[in-house]
Order: C-alpha cells, then sequence, then structure tokens
C-alpha cells in the first residue's frame, strides 16, 4: 500500500516536472570502458521546444565533464570542448559518434555495461532562463555501433 | 581479321610487352580498390612494436594474412571504437577468410594506454584483435614512418589526442597496399580485403 502511494507520488512528481520541461533528452547512453580506462563518452538526442542550449552537464561519476565536438579536417579527427550546444526550436539534436558527445574523463572505475551514469543537463534559453534535466544513461557495451539497439547487448 | 587489325593488334600486344619491361613506370591497370591504393609506396614498409604481453611484433609476425592497422587511442569515444566496430564488422563479412585478416590497434597514448588496458580495449572489439605500444620516442618514430598526424591536446584537466583517421591495409607477404580512409563502409572495405586476399 505504502509502495503503491509513493510510486504515485513520484510518477506525479514527474508529471509536474514534465510539464515546465522545454528539452527532451533521449535515447541517452555511455560507452562501456575496459578497467584502468580514464574517459568516456555519452550519446544522446535532445530537443527543445523553444530555442536552447546546453550550456554545462555534470555527474557524479567524475568532476571531469565537457561537452566535446568531433570533427573531421581531411583525414585527421580533432576533438574540442565546445561551450554550448545550440538547440533551436524544435530541432533534434544529435550528440553521436562522429559529431557531439559528452567526455567523461579522468574516470577512477571503469564504466560495465548493464550499469547507469547519472548526468545533469543545465539548458538556458534565450530569456536566461535556466532548466536542469536529470538524465540516468544506461552503459552500453564498448563495442556499440553509432546506434546501439536499446535492449539486449548484440552489436549491430 | 583483315591485316589492318592484325597489325594493330600485334602492335597493341608490343605496346603492352614494352609497358611490362620498363617496370615500375608503368603498372597493368590496378584492380577497382575503394580504398587508395598505395602499393609500392615508400613508407609504412614496417614496424617494431610491442603487444601486451610485451613481445615486439613485426609485420613479419603476420605473413600469411592481410593486416589492417589503425593509430588511436583508447581514450577516444568516437573514431577509434568507430574503426574497430567497423573491423570487427569487415572480419565478419569476410566470412572464413576473416580467419586471414590481422587487425591491429596501435596506440599514439602510451602514457595512459597500458598493456593492460590495451589487451583488454582491442579484445571487447574481437578477441584476435592486438593493441600494440611503444614507449614515447618509438611511438613518435611509428607515426612518422606512416606519416600519421598526432598531437596532444589539453582540454580541462585531461588532454585529447588529434590523429589521422586512416587504416593502413598489408596483403600476405607483407607489402602495404591500401590506405582506407575512416568514412569507407565495412562492405567497401570488406570487399577490398578480399581482393587484397584472392589477387587476380
Amino acid at each position: 500500500m505504502q509502495f503503491a502511494i509513493r510510486t504515485t507520488i513520484a510518477a506525479v512528481a514527474m508529471l509536474a516536472s514534465a510539464a515546465h520541461a522545454q528539452v527532451t533528452v533521449k535515447d541517452a547512453w555511455v560507452r562501456a570502458t575496459v578497467p584502468q580506462q580514464k574517459a568516456t563518452g555519452a550519446f544522446m538526442q535532445l530537443q527543445s521546444a523553444k530555442d536552447s542550449r546546453l550550456v554545462s552537464t555534470n555527474s557524479p561519476l567524475t568532476p571531469d565533464v565537457e561537452v566535446h565536438e568531433m570533427a573531421m579536417q581531411g583525414n585527421v579527427m580533432k576533438m574540442r570542448q565546445v561551450p554550448a550546444i545550440e538547440l533551436p526550436a524544435g530541432k533534434v539534436v544529435d550528440l553521436k559518434p562522429g559529431g557531439y558527445h559528452i567526455m567523461l574523463m579522468n574516470l577512477t572505475q571503469p564504466v560495465k555495461e548493464g550499469e547507469t551514469v547519472a548526468l545533469t543537463l543545465t539548458f538556458e534559453g534565450k530569456d536566461g532562463q535556466r532548466e536542469t534535466v536529470d538524465v540516468k544513461a544506461p552503459v552500453h557495451p564498448l563495442n556499440s555501433g553509432a546506434v546501439p539497439v536499446m535492449h539486449g547487448s548484440h552489436k549491430h | 581479321m583483315d591485316t589492318h587489325s592484325r597489325h594493330r593488334r600485334h602492335a597493341i600486344r608490343c605496346g603492352v610487352l614494352a609497358c611490362l619491361l620498363a617496370g615500375a613506370g608503368c603498372r597493368k591497370p590496378a584492380a577497382a580498390f575503394h580504398g587508395i591504393d598505395v602499393t609500392g609506396a615508400d613508407y609504412g614498409s614496417d614496424f617494431r612494436l610491442n603487444d601486451p604481453e610485451g613481445r615486439e611484433r613485426t609485420l613479419a609476425d603476420f605473413k600469411g594474412k592481410a593486416v589492417m592497422m589503425f593509430f588511436g587511442f583508447t581514450q577516444c569515444p568516437d573514431v577509434c571504437p568507430t574503426y574497430l566496430v567497423r573491423a570487427a564488422e569487415v572480419k565478419r563479412l569476410l566470412g572464413a577468410d576473416g580467419e586471414r585478416l590481422q587487425v591491429l590497434f596501435v596506440t599514439l597514448d602510451p602514457e595512459r594506454d597500458t598493456p593492460e588496458v590495451l589487451k583488454a580495449y582491442a579484445a571487447a572489439f574481437d578477441p584476435s584483435f592486438i593493441g600494440l605500444y611503444a614507449d614515447a620516442r618509438r611511438t613518435a618514430e611509428a607515426a612518422q614512418h606512416f606519416k600519421v598526424y598526432f598531437k596532444k591536446v589539453p582540454t580541462g584537466n585531461s588532454y585529447t589526442l588529434d590523429h589521422s583517421a586512416l587504416s593502413y591495409v598489408y596483403d600476405p607477404t607483407g607489402r602495404l597496399r591500401l590506405v582506407l580512409r575512416h568514412d569507407q563502409s565495412a562492405q567497401d572495405c570488406a570487399d577490398d580485403l578480399r581482393q587484397i586476399l584472392h589477387p587476380a
């Protein structure tokens, strides 16, 4: 009985926060690491109802979280921190291999397939209003392709 | 056939023969590869790098197999896993020929990519893949020999590496034959490797 009440309250709370949310985060995932590997990436799809930008990211996993963009210059791969990712109203913006990702660096423990990584994303609208979204990103196999299967661990 | 065409065919045959005799300057038309044909290139002729068990490996160790080699680093969440995922897919597409493909991953970041990390990382994509490393000086020498560009770039409290994202393919006799671009599909790479393993 208590569980049912708690679940209902939680569901209502989630609905309430969703009603105010401008930004939706979909299909978030983090690439698994092998022991002693010090960094990995998080990928996801972002969409904002109004013009917005992703301005910061945090995670309890590590203090060193940055938003990066990968760009090919000819045949040379370069990754650079970007101060923000623009989210034009209604546009789906992909954080995926070949483009943007969230870098999680200086890891002190491996990130294992089947676990979940908590991420807090902060968005800023044109009016300067900020909104945070908590994401629980499942960890997918290290050898996941650009578009990983959501269920099961078989690779493309 | 009339005399005129017979003379033409004879002339063409002589031309081809002359061409073949002339040697390097004139090869018979290359097979149609998706990758860049670098047969005869004066770089990437060999390497001397350590495997995760600390054994020194050179190209000769893999004679009889086609070798596909890439330079990267494990803290790279994008291009390097993508290369290895593609390599695993190429091996799968080759079917039985997959046993004659050796995939190598050379780290440009030996500071962080210890033998233990390399061994686990390569194996995560396929148990046959081998990670290779050397000390900073020999890593730089190997990269230079392969004309691989790389540069350490600080970011926050860490660093990333800019690096060329090309793969190098050797035939089973140990000759460098192809350079594959990062955007080449697994199918195109498999087609190229099949030709390398089964020369016409």
